[in-house]
């Protein structure tokens, strides 16, 4: 398949994200990694567990624009208790990231600085607490020098670095695994940990992503793979579980 | 003896310098019916501890709260809450950032009267080095038949207690003895406000007779007893605009049109003007009156 719009690209590194995890909850946030979550689960990775963003486990695989009242329910799950879940590591997640560093630390509190942010955020929500109980990977649609920083602003979700800096207790199930963005697939076999190329969306060239990056990325030098089209099964996935084309709305318009 | 009294009294109770509590999360069965009341009171300089949602945005809005403890702010369908971004970007307001599950740490701490409880999440984050108070505990258990040993020689974050001079949530129905039921799809954090509190309010959507409860719904939604309340006030629609179902959800219209006027200082005053001058009846008069003219 070619000529695919960009999000697809995306949708399928979602869900290679999540291959063979297993019997986990899967937390995606936005409607990107949400289908990549549904094809993962409706493919290679069936055990998934997905919720019904509000106190349940959701039973089989709906659209992601279905409503509340089309989903089947299978367990009860509240919030108290997405704890217990999230602290004994049966959950992976995606986050969005407003800034993210070469060591994969997360931003989502605010920009600038702390007494007088020039934007605030949502906040850490639970990013510091999932980051170091499970694996945990990030979304950032738009790619650019002020998404991909030298230094994030809040560290919400901890990096390799810093988790290095604050003992066992923070690396014992610290587990950053890929950061997917509208350019490319991006893991963390860098050195020290650091963010590395994993591979590029189709048309994206190596001086676009230096460009929108404001750190160094390992393994820009040497040979780079392409990031994988949906396969036709996936294709047809993706058209029923996205009916409307979410996904591609959640990027910026070429 | 009835625990029943009325919203006024319950909110006269809250004074200037407190720590209260509030219930629900983003904007998800707020005690908005108190959050009004307070932002036409005189108490000032208020801590608020919150899963943030409106709540946040009015009563900082209103100039009476000095810091807020909060892992977020929301108003869910709608991300960002205007008035509370203002106030952080004017840096009108003290934010104390914590993890949603240290958040649920320090409450439950306080609840079970403990200085503190131990957890891995905010290790390594800005949450640690933003609140310098915080400390980290040593694993006690580096050697000996407990001893596990991927952990030996960790630190781990001592979420301090969140203590509250007073806690507020809103449930669907109450009795009189002040237990409470709540129907909508999760309880939330209400229970460990309530247990972290020293003065603890339910506001409900009706209040029962004592003993008669349970006609309303099964036993095991109603999670919150009469142990951990002290008053408990009646406030119908109290939660508007935040959801409360199963008696009504968001109103997202309402919603829409609170983000849109808090936009700027002249929609604003003309929304406060329409809706939030008044008490909670001339509020719920207007609510009605303007839902009539859409």
């Amino acid at each position: 398949m070619s000529d695919l719009p960009i999000a697809d690209y995306c949708v399928i590194a979602c869900s290679d994200s999540w291959r063979d995890c297993g019997e986990v909850m899967i937390s995606p946030f936005g409607s990107v990694p949400g289908l990549g979550a549904r094809i993962a689960k409706s493919t290679h990775s069936p055990d998934i567990v997905l919720t019904d963003g509000e106190a349940a486990l959701s039973f089989g695989i709906k659209p992601i624009n279905a409503r509340s009242d089309e989903l089947v329910r299978e367990a009860y799950v509240p919030y108290k208790s997405i704890f217990s879940v999230v602290w004994s590591g049966r959950r992976q997640i995606m986050m969005m990231a407003s800034q993210v560093d070469q060591f994969g630390n997360q931003n989502i509190s605010a920009i600038g600085p702390r007494e007088k942010p020039k934007a605030q955020l949502v906040g850490v929500r639970g990013a510091p607490g999932n980051s170091l109980n499970h694996p945990t990977s990030y979304w950032v649609p738009d790619h650019n020098s002020r998404s991909f920083v030298a230094a994030v602003d809040v560290v919400c979700g901890v990096g390799n670095d810093r988790a290095r800096g604050a003992g066992v207790g923070a690396t014992r199930f610290h587990d950053l695994r890929v950061v997917v963005s509208n350019l490319g697939v991006f893991d963390f076999a860098g050195p020290d940990g650091s963010m590395k190329v994993r591979s590029l969306h189709p048309g994206v060239t190596i001086d676009q992503v230096r460009d929108a990056t404001a750190f160094p990325l390992a393994g820009l030098d040497g040979e780079i793979a392409e990031t994988r089209a949906p396969s036709e099964d996936e294709y047809a996935l993706m058209q029923t579980l996205d009916p409307k084309g979410l996904r591609h709305k959640e990027l910026p318009q070429q | 003896m009835s625990k029943e009294t009325t919203l006024s009294e319950l909110v006269g109770e809250i004074e200037s310098g407190m720590t209260i509590g509030i219930g629900g999360w983003g904007s998800r069965r707020k005690p908005m019916a108190v959050v009004r009341a307070l932002c036409n009171s005189d108490v000032r300089d208020l801590t608020l501890v919150s899963y943030g949602g409106p709540d946040v945005g009015l009563l900082v809005k209103a100039g009476i709260v000095k810091k807020v403890v909060c892992g977020f702010v929301t108003l869910d369908s709608i991300a960002l809450d205007p008035l509370w971004r203002q106030a952080r970007q004017q840096g009108a307001v003290e934010l104390m950032e914590v993890d949603e599950g240290m958040f649920f740490l320090g409450l439950q701490a306080a609840a079970w009267r403990m200085p503190f409880l131990p957890t891995r999440a905010g290790l390594g984050s800005s949450v640690l080095e933003n609140t310098p108070a915080f400390k980290t505990v040593a694993n006690p258990y580096n050697d000996g038949p407990f001893a596990i040993p991927g952990d030996v020689g960790a630190e781990f974050v001592a979420v301090p207690a969140i203590n509250l001079d007073v806690a507020v949530v809103h449930v669907n129905i109450a009795d009189e003895n002040g237990n409470g039921m709540i129907l909508g799809p999760d309880p939330f954090f209400d229970e460990q406000f309530l247990g972290a509190a020293q003065r603890r309010f339910v506001t409900a959507e009706k209040i029962v007779p004592a003993g008669t409860l349970t006609d309303h719904g099964p036993l095991e939604r109603a999670t919150i007893h009469r142990l951990l309340t002290d008053k408990v006030a009646a406030t119908p629609n109290g939660a508007h605009f935040t959801s409360n179902p199963p008696d009504y959800n968001r109103d997202e219209v309402f919603q829409k049109m609170y983000t849109t006027a808090a936009k700027e200082e002249e929609s604003w005053n003309a929304f406060v003007q329409q809706f939030l001058a008044g008490d909670e009846t001339s509020y719920q008069q207007a609510v009605s009156e303007w839902r009539k003219a859409q």
